[in-house]
């Protein structure tokens, strides 16, 4: 008898592949020329600053969406429903906190499922039903056994030292560029750093972007899997999609500043441009994932 | 290659772990002679139903299936938060009976590619003076913990732990007491 009806899709995992793939070519391009024209110093000091957030990326994300841990006692439905779907998964049983918001949200981090929170705001808990929040925390666990955190902050890596490095160059270039006027060759290499940079960052921020829509796809399809309820996950997307759309999820780490580069025009006519810059997939897509699921459970093992 | 599924989001199916159950009956006796805590005959199988016609079908036929030996028939129960309890009930020395068709529900599921749905499997116990406990089976894991409450959503950790250190040497007991959940209003209990 056939086992399990919980297949792969191997185009995900074959797509992310290579988008990590990429990230990784373009690591490798922006730090040989960092290497060679300036030193290792910028590499260790942004890494050191990620590797920072990383670290405490649990009390980061909690502070900043003011999150508090609550007990089984303060919230024994929140704690159950997590108890359970850990119970399914086989996983430690992350911190949970809640948020007191009414913006319909939910967030899991940290740097290890071992050092993991799950955060639900008071809003989606307002709207949502029971098997509908159990779907979305469900997809938040996945996050956490997926190591998104870490994988998403090694994925920013190369995005943060391009666009640090087009600064450093771009201001070296106007202050330091006059005291060197008579050094030969010194404008052209600045120009080099800043074409790469700028270029790499293009690429990256792409690619992260990419790389962070397949994740949200990879977690609504393990979440799924999870509870065998795909419709409660979906029904729970659609509830809150409506409510999302209005509320800027515009990140820190997207303040950069060549966000302006991306709105030329050079993109294929039948190409949405906020399909690609988005984080999180479109509503459709997710939904239709969700369906396949709901179908594959009922096929005969 | 853990590190390797989890860069590229791949999710394992988690597989359970039917074999302990089987030890139960021992500890049964153990738990008789050092503690006075003695079987219920009751005995329930927790699992997440998944949506879809597939599931009702096997749920179905796991139904006919204990209901076919002529015994008490099996009683279904959705609690809150949406798993299915089935709850067999046996003559209070028929623990390897019960046990045998608790296993039978699992290995049935499991068959039938619907093993992660396996929450946990409950053997009710009695201690001394009308006081319930449960030992609780975790798939996932293949261990054991046991589960007392005391009145609403409290738990008679004393009597819990006075039960681990009994069926220590027989079971695989849970070490990491953060598993130990609460099944508050099981049946079986």
């Amino acid at each position: 008898m056939a086992s399990s009806r919980y297949l792969p899709d191997r185009g995900l995992t074959a797509r992310m592949g290579g988008t990590i793939f990429l990230l990784g070519a373009l690591f490798v391009v922006l730090g040989s020329v960092l290497v060679y024209y300036f030193s290792y110093w910028g590499v260790i000091f942004i890494g050191g600053f990620l590797v920072v957030q990383w670290f405490y990326s649990d009390r980061i994300a909690l502070f900043s969406m003011g999150g508090r841990e609550v007990t089984p006692e303060e919230a024994p439905q929140l704690h159950a429903i997590v108890d359970r779907l850990c119970a399914l998964a086989d996983m430690p049983k992350p911190k949970v906190a809640i948020a007191d918001t009414d913006v319909p949200n939910a967030f899991a981090t940290g740097r290890s499922p071992q050092r993991a929170v799950v955060c639900a705001t008071t809003g989606i808990m307002r709207r949502l039903d029971e098997r509908e929040l159990e779907g979305v925390l469900s997809h938040e666990l996945s996050h956490v056994a997926h190591r998104d955190v870490t994988v998403m902050t090694l994925a920013a890596f190369v995005g943060v030292l391009a666009g640090f490095l087009t600064r450093m160059a771009l201001y070296s270039g106007m202050f330091g560029g006059r005291r060197n006027n008579n050094d030969n060759g010194g404008a052209p290499i600045i120009l080099i750093i800043t074409l790469v940079s700028v270029i790499v960052y293009a690429l990256s921020f792409l690619l992260t972007r990419t790389l962070s829509r397949y994740r949200e796809l990879a977690a609504d399809r393990a979440g799924a899997f999870l509870t065998g309820q795909p419709s409660a996950l979906a029904s729970a997307l659609v509830k809150i999609s409506g409510e999302m759309g209005r509320i800027p999820t515009k990140d820190l780490r997207q303040a950069e500043p060549f966000n302006a580069f991306f709105f030329t025009p050079a993109i294929a006519p039948g190409f949405s441009i906020s399909s690609l810059f988005s984080t999180h997939p479109s509503l459709e897509k997710r939904l239709d994932q969700l369906g396949r699921i709901s179908a594959q459970l009922n096929n005969p093992a | 290659m853990k590190w390797l599924d989890a860069a590229l989001g791949r999710s394992k199916e988690t597989k359970p772990n039917l074999d302990s159950l089987f030890a139960l009956p021992d500890a049964a006796v153990t738990l008789q002679a050092a503690m006075s805590v003695r079987p219920t005959g009751r005995g329930a199988v927790c699992f997440r139903a998944a949506e879809g016609a597939a599931f009702s079908q096997v749920q179905g036929d796991l139904q006919q299936l204990l209901d076919a030996d002529g015994g008490p028939k099996v009683e279904v129960s959705t609690d809150s938060y949406g798993f299915t309890w089935l709850l067999v009930t046996h003559e209070q020395d028929e623990l390897p009976a019960l046990v045998t068709e608790l296993h039978a529900v699992n290995s049935t599921l499991q068959d039938n590619g619907f093993a992660p749905a396996l929450l946990c499997s409950l053997v009710g116990f009695e201690a001394q003076g009308d006081r319930p406990v449960g030992l609780v089976y975790l798939y996932k894991r293949g261990t054991f913990y046991p589960f007392a409450p005391k009145g609403p959503e409290m738990r008679d950790n004393t009597l819990e732990l006075q039960v681990r250190a009994a069926v220590g040497a027989d079971l695989p007991i849970e070490p990491d007491l953060a598993r130990w959940f609460p099944v508050w209003g099981a049946p079986g209990l």
